[in-house]
């Protein structure tokens, strides 16, 4: 916890958040949600449930309708976006979306550069967050020569360079073989920062997050330990979330 | 299904050509074409001096001849003009290997044979031993900064995309599909047009992941190899040549 920094306020509070695209969908009614520092959370529901909706709006990308977003106590506004954006570092679901330049260190320079930092530091803040993620001697590679997972792990630096308060992780696993599904996990246990994870992935949900939120239908429907979501038969059928054949959350002791 | 390695155009090397940085062997290609072109047309002598220099530069950049020739189709519709040249063209007549031909467009004929054939290998050999980001990030500074980012974009996106058509190509043909005839155009148009689509749509979703990273924009510098005096010095050797060649064809005409 830093020095100064008063542990009642939230890292994020979304308070009464509503939201319908222009076209008139409405896809999210009053969601409530708040973080504390150093928590991992995750964010499960179904397909079309308002999860990336939802995401969006943590940095200001879409506008509240209606309630309010603060990212630790400030409220995300026009004025304070650039802030918010360095506070809230979104790794979005397909790496070729985030990793656009040529090479691997103009990428992770990139958020870097946008807030204004320059020389040393920069070549220093970008070679840290590369071994972060133990892609450091990819540095000099263009991404597309890069693994998938590979490139995960990139688009997960490019965001870590910025120094967050919050990690916001759309669909991390997704379309990771097995090793570098758990390659990925260790990175996010090995960071002391705040998580929240947008997942279909529910074990590993149960292995990352201690806590978990379920989104449907644009409401937050449940929010507790994941261990006891997970177990709650009734609320996930209701919610259309379903365990992988064969997972038992109940018979996997909790984790620290 | 990863994206593909490496270009069709770059020839994987560490020759001091390779090594020399994109900004250099860019602005010596430039010079070189505008040295061949400014040759005077019938000096054929000098067009011979910048081939053997030409060759030169290839043989230290280890870039196997027959590579560089294969990719010199891209000349083809140019080299049917030049020969088109000699039949088309008006004035004085002449005899050429046995035919009657304008004596005026057999020289422009062969000179715009020689200039074009010259500038294709030089553009091909700064292909083969640059990579496409390397080229991108040394016209930063030669061009306007947001030509170059469009430009970089593409060469960083031109994978993605003719991965997403290949798949796509390939889900058609696993269904059995293959256009053979106008009556599959229907089926192609379709595909083309959710091609267009997802592409705006990924577009789209990298302009968000750039927001997202608080771009406001411009893009910062590409990273690029630092040019010295060293590196000028050599990159200039060729265009040097040429120049003198050219120059000397004027003088002693």
């Amino acid at each position: 916890m830093t020095a100064g920094t008063p542990s009642t306020v939230p890292v994020l509070q979304v308070s009464g958040l509503a939201y319908a695209y222009p076209d008139g969908h409405q896809a999210l009614y009053g969601v409530d949600l708040s973080l504390a520092r150093g928590e991992r959370v995750s964010l499960l529901g179904p397909n079309g449930a308002g999860k990336t909706t939802l995401v969006l709006h943590l940095n200001g990308i879409l506008e509240a309708g209606e309630g309010s977003v603060e990212v630790s106590g400030v409220r995300v506004t026009k004025q304070t976006i650039a802030d918010v954006r360095r506070q809230v570092g979104l790794v979005f679901q397909d790496p070729d979306d985030q990793l656009f330049m040529p090479k691997v260190a103009d990428d992770v320079a990139f958020g870097l550069a946008n807030m204004g930092i320059k020389g040393s530091e920069l070549t220093d803040r970008v070679q840290h967050a590369l071994e972060q993620v133990g892609m450091a001697e990819f540095a000099d590679r263009p991404p597309h020569h890069l693994s998938y997972g590979q490139r995960r792990r990139v688009a997960v630096a490019t965001v870590l360079a910025m120094e967050p308060e919050i990690l916001v992780l759309d669909e991390p696993s997704s379309n990771l073989d097995p090793a570098s599904r758990r390659e990925l996990a260790d990175i996010v246990l090995s960071l002391d920062i705040t998580v929240l994870m947008v997942t279909h992935d529910l074990p590993y949900a149960l292995e990352l997050c201690p806590r978990s939120v379920v989104l449907s239908d644009g409401a937050i429907v449940a929010d507790g330990a994941t261990g006891d979501i997970l177990a709650d038969e009734d609320l996930m059928r209701a919610h259309r979330l379903e365990l992988p054949f064969g997972f038992d959350p109940r018979a996997i002791p909790h984790p620290a | 299904m990863g994206a593909g390695h490496g270009h069709r155009l770059h020839y994987h090397g560490h020759s001091v050509v390779h090594r020399a940085p994109a900004q250099c062997k860019i602005i010596a290609l430039v010079l070189f074409v505008l040295a061949v072109v400014a040759t005077p047309r019938t000096e054929y002598w000098a067009y011979g001096v910048d081939a053997v220099a030409l060759a030169v530069v290839i043989a230290v950049s280890q870039v196997p001849p027959l590579y560089i020739a294969k990719r010199m189709v891209v000349e083809i519709p140019f080299v049917v003009f030049a020969v088109l040249l000699p039949f088309i063209a008006v004035g004085e007549r002449t005899q050429f290997l046995g035919m009657t031909v304008s004596q005026h467009g057999l020289e422009a004929g062969l000179s715009l044979l020689c200039k074009i054939t010259l500038g294709v290998i030089a553009a091909l050999l700064l292909a083969s031993t640059t990579e496409p980001r390397d080229i991108i990030a040394g016209l930063e500074g030669k061009l306007p900064r947001q030509i170059v980012q469009i430009m970089a974009m593409m060469v960083r996106y031109l994978d993605v995309t003719s991965d997403q058509l290949r798949r796509m190509r390939i889900a058609r043909e696993s269904r059995g599909f293959v256009a053979s005839d106008p009556r599959h155009w229907p089926v192609l148009a379709q595909s083309a047009g959710a091609f267009f689509v997802r592409s705006y749509e990924r577009g789209e979703r990298v302009h968000l992941a750039m927001l997202s990273r608080g771009y406001t924009g411009s893009l910062p510098g590409l990273t690029t190899t630092e040019a010295v005096p060293r590196h000028w010095a050599g990159a200039m050797l060729l265009p040097a040549l040429a120049a003198a060649a050219a120059s000397s064809a004027w003088w002693l005409r």
